[in-house]
């Protein structure tokens, strides 16, 4: 595949090398001359010198035959504007923006970008697995099924051990996955798997009904 | 009207100010407290300070109730980012952005926001002006 990455920061020479390694041709765009040469003394010919907003620019390095641009610089308007360039001008099949801000999340998928990632939910998520009295953390989510991947952990006192999962009242769109335990292999919880204090449970979730499946799991 | 400036550099103090002085309700915003001092001392407008890049700065702008929206910061992606979500998110009725990028300026008219490119126009002028 051919990528195009704008921004040479870690992010974007991280990226280019982890891409590179997987034997895909890739092209960074970055405008400071200096962090421009760095790449290429390290990675070799794979930086171009510009501004990957800038549709001349675009054009020089031939996104139209660009399978994917990953626009991964600190700023998010910048991000916006050469993913949208990439996909309005040069119809580039697939567009990925990194956001700073999680509040442009639902603003880019409006504005049409395909798919954004975002450093402060990740690390928000990251460190919610790390607290133990979290009760339910992010571990993915499926944007284009609108669902999620959420853990969430049994303690002690919750009214919901030494309970069968039938005796649950999840919400209709939930499915419990997988139950890991401290012993043991992980199990695929049935009707009659009886909850355990300290059980891990990974479960596929809506957003909208995260609240009630975590309510059904622990007791309230 | 009900207008919501972004960006007070010179062009955006000026026309914040012409928009009042006919008696317009304005509001101008910037991130920086200190360029508020290019309106003038007569000036009626409200202005606040915040990134019009975030949706609850444009809230309290009152983007909401705004009939036209213009966004001349000196970033031209900034201006892009913000006239969007005024036009995409608050379906403010007139949006003008400037873009300084000629092409940049092409590609965002086709995409449905009113852009002026200062360089194209000033480019010409000057061209005329070297030619009468």
């Amino acid at each position: 595949m051919y990528i195009i990455i704008v921004g040479g920061g870690r992010v974007g020479y991280y990226l280019t090398k982890a891409l590179l390694d997987e034997g895909h041709e890739v092209l960074i765009v970055e405008k400071n001359a200096t962090i421009c040469e760095g790449i290429t003394g390290e990675l070799g010919g794979v930086c171009v010198r510009g501004d990957g907003c800038e549709t001349a620019t675009l054009a020089d390095i031939g996104t139209g035959r660009a399978d994917m641009l990953i626009a991964v610089t600190g700023d998010d308007e910048d991000n916006l504007v050469a993913c949208q360039i990439a996909k309005h001008k040069f119809n580039v099949a697939r567009t990925i923006a990194r956001i700073r801000n999680p509040k442009n999340e639902t603003i880019f998928k409006k504005l049409g970008i395909d798919v954004t990632v975002s450093g402060t939910n990740i690390i928000l998520e990251a460190i919610q697995q790390e607290v133990p009295t979290h009760p339910l953390t992010h571990l993915l989510t499926i944007i284009d099924k609108g669902l999620e991947i959420v853990e969430i952990k049994i303690p002690p006192d919750s009214t919901t051990v030494d309970k069968p999962v039938k005796e649950l009242s999840l919400p209709p769109e939930s499915k419990l996955t997988l139950l890991l335990r401290k012993e043991g292999k992980p199990i695929i919880p049935t009707a009659n798997t009886i909850l355990h204090a300290g059980d891990q449970i990974i479960a596929v979730t809506t957003p909208e009904s995260e609240e009630a499946l975590r309510t059904a799991l622990r007791g309230s | 009207m009900k207008v919501v400036i972004m960006g007070c550099g010179r062009v955006g103090a000026r026309l914040a100010a012409l928009l009042d002085s006919e008696g317009h309700q304005v509001t101008v915003l910037d991130n920086d407290a200190y360029s508020f001092r290019r309106l003038p001392s007569k000036f009626g407008g409200a202005t606040l300070l915040g990134n019009a890049l975030d949706e609850e700065v444009l809230k309290k702008a009152g983007i909401k109730e705004a009939d036209a929206f213009v966004a001349v910061t000196q970033g031209d992606n900034r201006n892009v980012m913000a006239s969007q979500i005024a036009k995409h998110i608050f379906d403010v009725p007139k949006v003008v952005c400037r873009i300084y990028d000629p092409l940049r300026r092409d590609l965002y008219d086709t995409l449905g926001i009113e852009t002026i490119s200062p360089t194209t126009i000033f480019a010409q002028m000057l061209k005329d002006k070297l030619e009468s």
